[in-house]
């Protein structure tokens, strides 16, 4: 058998190959999304001066912190289920739920992370900037959309990227409940065609090149959106 | 909730220890010994990658960062197939799953624990190796007597940051049958089948107990370095630690 990875990317091989790549950004995009937004509420009400409601932030934080994304992954899609009427549980089967679980476990996982990069950004502001923007007359949630949250952002992205490219990564580990990502998909491929060797390396260029593509799409944009004047973004 | 207690009192030897005496071990200990033999081993190869990285040779230095960032663009499940496939070919013999897994973050790991000691080392004042080569030590002499200790010193709470991140991606081992805590937690449900929830409900709370424990403990680590080097009273500002708990990866 000679070596020749490109004819693996035809025909039913390739048609799977590409099912898996498109399942894996489809379901790195839609984990981002909800762990940008979460993370957002988690931020911000970790710095309101409700202790019971931070308390809980920092609760959840440290649970999804400290456990291991694959065992948060199957305690939503082994667990959870198991608590849900059994009428909910079929219709859950019926529609594609390892996507949906994943999403959420993911989502969920990385909210935590984000929210702490959020902060982080959130701190480096200086307590100027909300005062200045609530006697300008803004309300709580109008400073925060206008005046804090883009600079907080601009702050937080090297470390928001970077954990982007870590949920990219994580999106790997939804094989394990049986989600045909593209590392699912490839171990198909590769137990069918035993073409190990090359069947592993489209994987890790797809991977590798996705990786280096967020990075250098991330530097673009910080560029692209710097405050002119401000000394680091 | 009875439930919870009776399957923790009917198999909690199992989750800790696995079938040890009469058996493998497994379980929590299988996690632990796993992570603490990965991060002995990786560190030689981790110090040697961030003396390439702050040798200023420009081979060196490329080659390091290369390293670094392929191992860091790719996941961990990954490069757990590429070592099951290419180390029994390069050896010439089978090798156990704990033999994998321990390859496989021996090199995961060297990238991102050489990110750290680079960071160490780059935090030192570039005084320090001045003055440790004007007192006529040669370059290794300067980095063992000198830069070294006082870097690696600097880096130990993020270094036990990585240590919690090590335990928790042993958890992948899972994927090519280890015999560790996630194995042993998906055998007892394979067992049990009638309580996934709860079964996956102590598997991470056991994680999160033994995480959690040393994330506390590089918290305090962190904060006593710290007052340490305030308190030393030399001049300007205190020379920041290394990496901050923030940035440490996660599986």
């Amino acid at each position: 058998m000679s070596f020749d990875p490109v004819s693996l990317l035809q025909g039913q091989y390739g048609q799977l190959i590409f099912h898996g790549l498109s399942l894996t950004i489809e379901l790195a995009f839609c984990a981002w999304l909800l762990a940008m937004v979460l993370a957002m509420f988690l931020a911000i009400i970790r710095l309101t001066d409700r202790p019971l409601l931070r308390r809980l932030v920092i609760a959840y934080v440290a649970y999804h912190r400290n456990v291991p994304t694959l065992v948060q992954l199957m305690v939503w899609y082994f667990g959870i289920p198991a608590l849900v009427p059994e009428q909910t549980q079929i219709w859950m089967a019926r529609y594609n739920s390892e996507f949906l679980l994943a999403m959420i476990a993911l989502g969920m996982c990385q909210a935590a992370y984000f929210s702490e990069d959020i902060r982080a950004g959130l701190r480096a502001l200086g307590p100027g900037q909300s005062e200045a923007a609530r006697s300008l007359g803004l309300t709580y949630l109008g400073s925060m959309r206008h005046v804090i949250l883009p600079q907080a952002l601009r702050h937080a992205a090297p470390a928001l990227v970077s954990n982007s490219i870590l949920l990219f990564k994580n999106t790997s580990l939804a094989m394990a409940i049986g989600l045909a990502e593209i590392t699912y998909a490839i171990r198909e491929v590769e137990s069918d065609s035993f073409r190990t060797f090359e069947c592993y390396l489209i994987a890790t260029a797809l991977y590798l090149s996705c990786s280096l593509l967020l990075m250098a799409g991330s530097s673009w944009i910080s560029r692209r959106y710097r405050i002119i004047g401000a000394g680091r973004i | 909730m009875t439930e919870l207690f009776s399957i923790l009192h009917d198999y909690w030897k199992l989750l800790l220890i696995g079938s040890y005496p009469r058996g493998p071990l497994g379980g929590l200990a299988m996690t632990l010994l796993l992570s603490a033999l990965s991060l002995m081993l990786t560190f030689p190869l981790s110090v040697l990658l961030a003396l390439a990285r702050t040798s200023g040779r420009v081979s060196l230095v490329r080659l390091s960062a290369a390293w670094v960032a392929v191992i860091r663009g790719i996941p961990l499940v990954m490069l757990i197939f590429w070592v099951y496939f290419l180390v029994p070919l390069l050896i010439g013999r089978n090798i156990s799953g704990f033999a994998t897994m321990l390859c496989t973050l021996i090199i995961y790991e060297s990238a991102y624990i050489c990110e750290i000691i680079r960071a160490g080392i780059q935090a030192l004042p570039q005084g320090q190796h001045e003055a440790g080569r004007a007192l006529g030590l040669n370059y290794i002499q300067c980095h063992l007597r000198v830069i070294l200790p006082q870097a690696l010193f600097n880096t130990l709470p993020s270094m036990l940051n990585q240590f919690v991140s090590i335990i928790k991606e042993t958890s992948l081992g899972y994927v090519i049958n280890v015999q560790e805590l996630t194995f042993a937690a998906s055998q007892v449900n394979g067992q049990v089948l009638t309580f996934p929830f709860q079964i996956f409900f102590i598997l991470a709370a056991g994680y999160f107990l033994v995480c959690y424990a040393f994330t506390r403990l590089a918290h305090l680590l962190e904060r006593s370095i710290q007052r340490k080097r305030l308190g030393q009273g030399h001049e300007g500002p205190p020379v920041p630690l290394a990496a901050s708990p923030a940035d440490v990866p996660q599986v």
